[in-house]
């Protein structure tokens, strides 16, 4: 199915369709506006990075696209179509806080496997490959919720990836990760965008922005303030908000 | 897989002890009757008699009378076996039971404190009294359950022109349950108590407690036994249940009666058919 | 005046000279008190988790419900049981009372409230941990509440304890409908009963301290089960 699609995106050359598309998608929670009307695409096999400052709306949005909150206004689609099971089963998460089942870590990759269908020698396999990936073989009968924090990161991606998804959303995934820790994740990442694994992640880190991103969707107080290749928004920003954000400058304007 | 196995486990065991009382069904009788004869220890003593004789079961659900005659009148059980003739009787007239026999009698007595306030000691006109303990308005412990013992206990008051119940909370108190409890609530606040002999004498928390009035015929306490009504209620075992009856009221029953004893002395007094 | 040494010797002799009406008694309280835990589980687990992890209309009302009957009373148990499975009553047919399954039948309906509103409040908060997790998933309905019961395992045997605990020392239900007959339906807790009618307080209280040791034996069976299941999987 996935080959069939990849085959027809080699055969049309044609600037593909968005895999993920968001239109004028609203959100308010307390009464309180917070996500005002966002028109997004996310290409497929991109890496695209989701920035702004605390409280822009970034973990909103991509919790949004994902499926998690239903928007007040305005729709998300899926290759042009409203998402059905099929669409959330080729999405997967990774949290900014990993949330580990109590389980083995094994466990936890089996879970994974098992509601998206796999069993017996198939899963076994699977698991394993993950473990092997994630450089957890040996912590592989360990309660998961042991494990340190990087360890505990590192099998929150691979269980989003054992299932193979089209497409990552990682929320921070590294923001209170130290720095060998945060490497093996984006190792992780970018080996997967390399398998052809569409990614969208929210960031703070400008150094991880340049390691990792190839577009840039920038936020600013719940509208897209700016958005368009990373080498571009974040060298020559032309929205004020990316700008001061560059130049590590507090912009608090209220658009309109 | 394991919560399956905990189902097909649980479903099971309820099947199981279902089957168990549907196979036994045939086999055993419920008696519906009273602490008095429970407690006092005589049926422990004649039922391994009639079993062995007949190999039918007995099962003894020992309550209030009140509760065991409601229980007989619901069909739960196929004979009552209690000792409070005229709601016996009405238990018949009501189409509830086939017939009322008596079986055997033993006695009411009133137990006291060694303090003795009212005066009563050794008193055998149980009317008299119960008018000096009233009038002493010495603590006095009713059972006010219903049972066989509250109702005679309260025709007594009724004949001794006694509105005891009017004092109740002050030096009367009802303590709403069976005669053991009643005896322990009793006795741990100096209060008289009438008590059937039977279970008096059984009773394993006498403390320093002794029989202040007993011997009036008064408190004669009779026995009756019924058969529950089998056209009234299709599942009481007539058959049984009148064998049972049968051989209590016989010469061998009653004389099982006559031979149990506590301490040496004989606590019922069988009367079948006099 | 009582001693509790002679209390404990009586005790102490029970045990000692164990004879065979006394582990009919114990045995039977074991099996009625178990198998109505068992299927309290059955159904109070799933129930519990199902209100403890969807949002319906009614919700706050079944909360209310499930936390109310926590605290019904024994006896009104019994009675509304004996009313069922009376000769009179709706289900006399099945021939029922004054048997273990009637003892079984009651006990199961005052511990099922227990495990489902004690369950509730477990996967309550472990589901306020995993709910975005679980519908990153895209879990059904079904795999959420069954994912939630099985990480939820080690809290719930202290659940299920908690029912056991309830019904292993009450005695207002099982006296009604299992009518306590000798050899048939007797149990520790309505010996006791029986026990203290006769005026027999020490044996009775030494019954009570039995029910006690078993009571505490059944506690530390499971929580030895549960440190060992512990120590190999959960953190």
């Amino acid at each position: 199915m996935r080959d069939t699609v990849m085959d027809i995106l080699t055969e049309n050359p044609v600037e593909a369709a968005p895999l993920l598309e968001a239109r004028g998608l609203r959100f308010s929670a307390g009464g309180q506006d917070l996500i005002h009307g966002i028109d997004v695409g996310v290409e497929p096999g991109k890496r695209t990075l989701v920035m702004g400052a605390n409280g822009s709306g970034k973990s909103l949005l991509l919790r949004l696209l994902h499926g998690l909150l239903t928007p007040a206004a305005g729709q998300v689609l899926w290759r042009g179509h409203a998402p059905d099971r099929a669409a959330r089963r080729a999405q997967a998460m990774v949290f900014q806080r990993p949330v580990m089942l109590r389980r083995s870590v094994l466990a936890n990759l089996n879970f994974a496997l098992k509601v998206h269908g796999l069993a017996g020698r198939a899963r076994a396999e699977r698991a394993q490959e993950a473990l092997e990936m994630a450089r957890l073989t040996d912590l592989a009968t360990h309660p998961a919720r042991v494990l340190s924090g990087g360890e505990q990161q590192r099998l929150a991606v691979a269980r989003a990836l054992v299932c193979e998804p089209e497409l990552l959303f990682l929320d921070e995934p590294t923001s209170s990760l130290d720095p060998a820790s945060t490497q093996m994740i984006e190792d992780l990442v970018n080996a997967a965008h390399a398998r052809g694994v569409t990614i969208v992640m929210v960031t703070h880190d400008m150094g991880q922005a340049r390691r990792m991103g190839d577009e840039v969707i920038f936020l600013h107080s719940g509208r897209v303030a700016e958005r368009g290749p990373l080498d571009r928004v974040l060298g020559a920003p032309r929205s004020e908000a990316a700008r001061a954000w560059t130049q590590g400058r507090l912009y608090t304007a209220k658009p309109d | 897989m394991f919560r399956r196995h905990l189902l097909s486990l649980a479903l099971g065991a309820t099947l199981a002890l279902g089957t168990t009382a549907a196979q036994a069904q045939d086999e055993f009788i419920v008696v519906q009757s009273t602490t008095s004869t429970q407690n006092s220890g005589l049926f422990d003593h004649i039922l391994p008699m009639f079993e062995d004789k007949t190999g039918i079961e007995v099962r003894v659900v020992a309550v209030g009378t009140g509760q065991a005659i409601k229980n007989a009148a619901n069909g739960d059980g196929d004979v009552l076996f209690v000792h409070a003739k005229p709601a016996e009787e009405k238990f018949v007239a009501e189409g509830h039971g086939v017939s009322r026999a008596d079986v055997m009698y033993n006695d009411f007595v009133i137990v006291g404190p060694p303090s003795d306030p009212a005066g009563v000691a050794g008193m055998s006109d149980v009317v008299a009294a119960l008018t000096r303990i009233a009038e002493a308005e010495a603590p006095f412990a009713s059972r006010g359950d219903d049972s066989g013992t509250n109702k005679a206990e309260l025709r007594l008051w009724k004949e001794a022109g006694i509105d005891a119940q009017a004092a109740s909370g002050g030096w009367y108190r009802e303590t709403g349950s069976g005669m053991g409890a009643t005896l322990n609530t009793g006795t741990a606040m100096d209060a008289y108590i009438m008590t059937d002999r039977a279970t008096w004498i059984a009773f394993g928390n006498k403390g320093d407690y002794q029989i202040a009035v007993e011997g009036d015929p008064k408190m004669f306490n009779q026995y009756g036994i019924i058969l529950v009504n089998p056209e009234k209620h299709d599942n009481v075992k007539a058959e049984a249940g009148q064998a049972f009856i049968d051989w209590v009221l016989s010469d061998e029953g009653q004389a099982a009666i006559a031979g149990y004893k506590v301490d040496g002395q004989q606590l019922f007094f069988p009367n079948a058919g006099s | 005046m009582f001693s509790f040494g002679d209390i404990m010797t009586e005790a102490l002799g029970l045990i000692l000279t164990w004879d065979r009406d006394l582990s009919e008694i114990v045995l039977l309280s074991l099996r009625v008190t178990l198998t109505a835990v068992a299927i309290a589980c059955l159904i109070g687990l799933p129930l519990g988790a199902v209100v403890g992890a969807f949002r319906f209309r009614g919700r706050g009302a079944v909360t209310v419900l499930l936390n109310a009957l926590m605290g019904l009373p024994p006896v009104v148990v019994g009675l509304f049981v004996y009313l069922m499975l009376s000769n009179a009553g709706p289900l006399g047919i099945l021939g029922l009372l004054y048997t273990p399954s009637a003892m079984i039948i009651a006990q199961t309906i005052l511990v099922t409230p227990i495990v489902a509103a004690l369950t509730k409040q477990v996967v309550e908060d472990l589901h306020g941990e995993y709910a975005e997790q679980f519908a990153s998933f895209g879990l059904t309905a079904r795999e959420r509440v069954a994912a939630l019961l099985w990480d939820a395992r080690y809290s719930l045997l202290t659940v299920a304890l908690a029912g056991f605990g309830r019904a292993v020392a009450e005695v207002g239900a099982v006296l009604i409908v299992g009518g306590n007959i000798n050899h048939v339906t007797r149990v520790m807790t309505t010996t006791i009963a029986l026990e203290t009618s006769k005026g027999n307080l020490e044996l009775a209280l030494a019954l009570g301290v039995l029910l006690l040791v078993l009571a505490v034996i059944v506690n530390a069976l499971v929580m030895a089960l549960r440190a060992s299941a512990v120590r190999a999987a959960y953190a």
